[in-house]
């Protein structure tokens, strides 16, 4: 159960950067950790205390194995993850050509 | 099977401009209207062979609890005509519209990227597959919003970028959820196991869901990032996001999720109608305060989103009608408004309705087409929005919520208010303007028409006989989850 929490607690963690912090590269690491506790989430629904791999071996079908499938699923998010990332700190760089500044709250050309 | 080429049309069409087009070359526009042109024959065609049938799709061979499926039923189809009618016109407009920017191949591949996702969200019957076709969308919108390498624009994307990923982080959480409770990710599969569950993981996972696409589709408290990026982007890309990307990524899910995976619990149908009037009331006032013709045309399609989610909320077959309809018609005259204030804003230099003035003489097909979506929008007869409106507001009176039937006719009467302001400054002002020297190529005239001809043509679904054969299939697959259950899995 532990480590449920700590993970929702790593979540947390990421929503209070993203919402609190004004710099923009701040911003985006947040968005990365709020990612990385997804993640660890799916693992964690996945994960059984000594099980092993789900592989086809010479005795056969292992019968006691870890859920692949969630593993598969977080291998796309994270490429996912690595796009998005790509594009927010190009967008940062841009932003910081524009208005030399990476301060969210001196960048506000468009009222809310 | 038809399906599956929505899906690699685009694609492919997207992997070829980067690969043979250039700077100087027409490959990338001949490519791109190629693949619209294809897309909506073959969404039409699909529509009108599905009827009140469901066809399935497994990929590669595989059966269905092991296997990506793609659903068609009478919903899908009739949102991808919806997403490939509006592409087509955007495209049409886009041509010249974008001509000045450089490296305008670009823009066509992020463009047809851009439909591969929304495709794929609609057809997809797959959860963790619609979040990998949603983010191909998104990331082809958030760079679409920043193409033009303004500062407002980089700022923007930025802005939409971030909030995008917090609503996909939830919704990953939330499919994280799903799968440990019910270990498959195929929504009829998940439909039929979640009732034998603890009810709490439902409501959970609604609540995570209803964040998350809620951001998507910019209901009233989660909408901040919608004005700026609607009004920023190229004017046809903004009429991609506010006509169909919205909705595609929003409200469907929200319908395909929340009526045939959960089978509409009263509790969610309560917060749609109270999120849904939120939004008609506030987003309707703010609109009224705008002078910018662009974010006003944001706020209002915050407040028709309302429109449609207060239709869905009161839940009856003849609320979801209207939704439905309201659907396809907002997709229709709000892509055309948005195409108004993009030929505008090419001809004059300026989205500022102070500025503008009587534009009757100078540019005759943009004020008509104006004119027609504006009365369309604010809801008089005999135009589309009329209909859908009068639907929802009789549907609500019938289903004794009054007091929503009123909060829906006081929103109407606020968007017909701020409507008549733009006529009254933007359009037909008192200030004589001559005729600009930018000409308004035919495309944009062309797709301009086209829609205009829609917003009177598709008043037309409401007569009976049309109605059986076009409204009323997808108004029985959104009210029936265990026809979806069944229909999908064949048991």
């Amino acid at each position: 159960m532990i480590v449920y929490i700590l993970c929702f607690a790593l979540f947390l963690v990421g929503i209070y950067g993203a919402l609190t912090k004004r710099d923009l590269i701040k911003i985006i690491l947040s968005i990365g950790i709020m990612g990385y506790a997804a993640n660890l989430m799916f693992i964690l629904f996945a994960y059984k205390t000594g099980a092993s791999f789900a592989i086809l071996t010479e005795e056969g079908i292992n019968t006691n194995m870890v859920d692949p499938l969630p593993q598969a699923l977080i291998l796309t998010s994270i490429v996912i993850e690595l796009g998005i990332t790509a594009l927010l700190v190009t967008l940062a760089i841009r932003l910081f050509e524009k208005y030399k500044t990476f301060d969210i709250t001196k960048i506000r050309r468009l009222s809310g | 099977m038809i399906l599956p080429f929505l899906i690699i049309i685009p694609l492919l069409a997207a992997f070829l401009i980067t690969l043979i087009s250039g700077e100087k070359d027409n490959w990338a526009i001949v490519l791109s209207i190629l693949a619209a042109i294809s897309l909506l024959t073959l969404s039409i065609f699909s529509f009108f062979t599905t009827g009140n049938e469901t066809f399935i799709y497994e990929m590669s061979g595989w059966k269905i609890p092991l296997t990506i499926c793609l659903v068609q039923d009478a919903f899908s189809t009739f949102m991808l005509v919806i997403v490939n009618l509006i592409a087509l016109t955007s495209l049409m407009f886009s041509v010249s519209y974008i001509k000045h920017y450089s490296g305008t191949w670009k823009y066509y591949a992020l463009f047809m990227l851009m439909i591969t996702g929304m495709n794929g969200v609609i057809a997809t019957g797959d959860i963790f597959n619609l979040f990998v076709f949603m983010e191909i969308a998104l990331f082809a919108a958030y760079a679409l919003v920043a193409f033009g390498g303004k500062a407002e624009e980089y700022e923007a994307a930025f802005k939409y970028a971030i909030m995008g990923s917090i609503s996909s982080t939830l919704i990953l959480m939330g499919i994280g959820i799903l799968y440990a409770t019910t270990s498959t990710l195929t929504m009829a599969n998940i439909a039929a196991i979640l009732p034998t569950k603890d009810p709490r993981i439902m409501y959970w996972v609604g609540a995570i869901f209803l964040a998350g696409f809620g951001l998507k589709s910019a209901v009233m408290p989660f909408h901040a990032w919608l004005p700026d990026a609607h009004s920023s982007a190229p004017a046809p890309i903004s009429a991609m996001l506010s006509g169909v990307l919205i909705k595609a990524l929003g409200i469907y899910v929200i319908i395909r999720f929340f009526f045939n995976v959960l089978g509409a619990p009263q509790i969610f149908l309560t917060l749609f109608m109270i999120l849904g009037s939120i939004s008609i009331i506030i987003a309707s006032y703010l609109a009224l305060g705008q002078w910018d013709l662009k974010r006003l045309l944001a706020y209002s399609s915050i407040s028709q989103i309302g429109f449609i989610l207060l239709g869905l909320g009161i839940g009856t077959k003849l609320a979801i009608l209207g939704a439905v309809f309201h659907i396809f018609n907002h997709a229709i005259f709000k892509s055309l408004l948005f195409y108004n204030s993009g030929a505008v804003e090419m001809a004059l230099g300026t989205r500022d309705l102070r500025k503008m003035g009587n534009l009757k003489d100078a540019m005759p097909v943009t004020s008509t087409t104006s004119m027609i979506a504006s009365l369309s929008v604010a809801g008089l007869p005999p135009f589309n929005g009329f209909f859908s409106k009068l639907i929802i507001i009789i549907a609500a009176v019938q289903a004794s919520h009054v007091g929503y039937a009123i909060i829906a006719v006081i929103g109407s009467l606020l968007t017909l208010a701020y409507f008549m302001k733009v006529q009254r400054y933007g359009f037909r002002g008192n200030d004589k303007i001559e005729k600009p020297e930018v000409k308004i190529s035919n495309g944009m005239k062309s797709a301009m028409i086209i829609l205009a001809v829609l917003c009177i043509v598709s008043s037309a679904l409401i007569i009976p006989g049309i109605r059986e054969v076009t409204l009323d299939p997808v108004v029985s697959v959104i009210m029936n989850k265990t026809g979806y259950i069944y229909e999908v899995l064949g048991r």
